[in-house]
């Protein structure tokens, strides 16, 4: 009797384990913080990535409705992938794209930009990364969805893809 | 006389080790933050032991907050604010990670009670 208590114990532990790591399997590796949404952007300083000016945040997030702040680089290949969706927002008067260069050769950043199209209205350059820590970024690409009053409404970490534009669009209406 | 040499060469060779053990105040402080947060985007690995892109930017932002003044529990509150508990190796005690605190205590006491059962049993 004691024996089959034991093993109905360990079959059920057995179970419980199996169901939690099946269940995790579908959950994504990339941990995201909620307290992220709402919280609002931090100021920064940085520079112009074409004339090399030195700019401030409160120069950048003035006179739009909604800003999308995009993390990229040159040798980022996701970032290719996500440009044409970019391409796409800037067509939205609404909203006003700015990108951070991360980590990037500044020429290769220009050739990219030549190559691809300019999405943004402003491009600023992150050399050292550091910018993005205070943002809380993990690495590129990775897109910040702000709103007027300046508060964060959405990280997406990764490459935008269609149903996270979809998304996007559903916020800004 | 060669004994002399050689003990001398020795005792010169083992006081190079004191002078690099000497680090500054803060260099400590920085080692223990970054042995004590995780590199989010690696394996395993805490941010100290890792050389990817986001290690290195972390450790530059951590020496910046450190020169600002920041104290230690203040930068593991800034961190913890822009990146989440799981940026921390010693995650705090609250309903989200009650489990995880809770049930080391949990099974020790189970496994406390079975034992002096057993023991009650045998005498």
């Amino acid at each position: 009797m004691k024996n089959k208590i034991l093993l109905s114990i360990a079959i059920f532990f057995l179970i419980f384990c199996f169901i939690i790591l099946f269940k995790s399997l579908n959950n994504s590796n990339v941990y995201v913080p909620e307290s992220i949404s709402g919280k609002p952007l931090i100021n920064f300083d940085s520079q112009d990535l074409f004339s090399t000016i030195k700019i401030s945040s409160d120069q950048i997030f003035v006179d739009s409705e909604f800003y999308i702040l995009n993390i990229w680089a040159s040798w980022c290949l996701p970032c290719r992938t996500e440009h044409p969706y970019l391409m796409e927002f800037n067509k939205n008067s609404s909203i006003k794209l700015i990108g951070l260069n991360y980590k990037d050769n500044p020429d290769s950043a220009k050739k990219f930009i030549n190559k691809f199209g300019n999405p943004y209205s402003v491009n600023i350059v992150d050399l050292n990364g550091t910018i993005s820590i205070k943002l809380g970024a993990y690495g590129v690409p990775e897109t910040f969805l702000i709103n007027k009053e300046r508060k964060i409404l959405k990280k997406i970490i990764g490459p935008l893809n269609k149903k996270l534009v979809k998304e996007i669009n559903l916020i800004i209406k | 006389m060669k004994t002399k040499k050689f003990f001398l060469i020795l005792l010169v060779i083992l006081n190079f080790k004191i002078l690099y053990a000497i680090e500054p105040n803060n260099e400590i402080l920085k080692n223990k933050i970054l042995k004590n947060i995780r590199c989010l985007i690696c394996q395993g690995q805490s941010v100290y032991d890792s050389q990817s892109d986001f290690a290195i930017s972390m450790k530059l932002v951590i020496d910046q907050k450190i020169n600002e003044g920041l104290s230690e529990s203040e930068i593991y509150d800034y961190l913890k604010d822009q990146y989440g508990q799981w940026i921390s190796y010693d995650p705090e005690f609250n309903k989200k990670t009650f489990i995880l605190w809770g049930l080391p205590i949990l099974l020790f006491v189970i496994g406390g009670v079975i034992v002096s059962k057993k023991l009650i049993i045998l005498k």
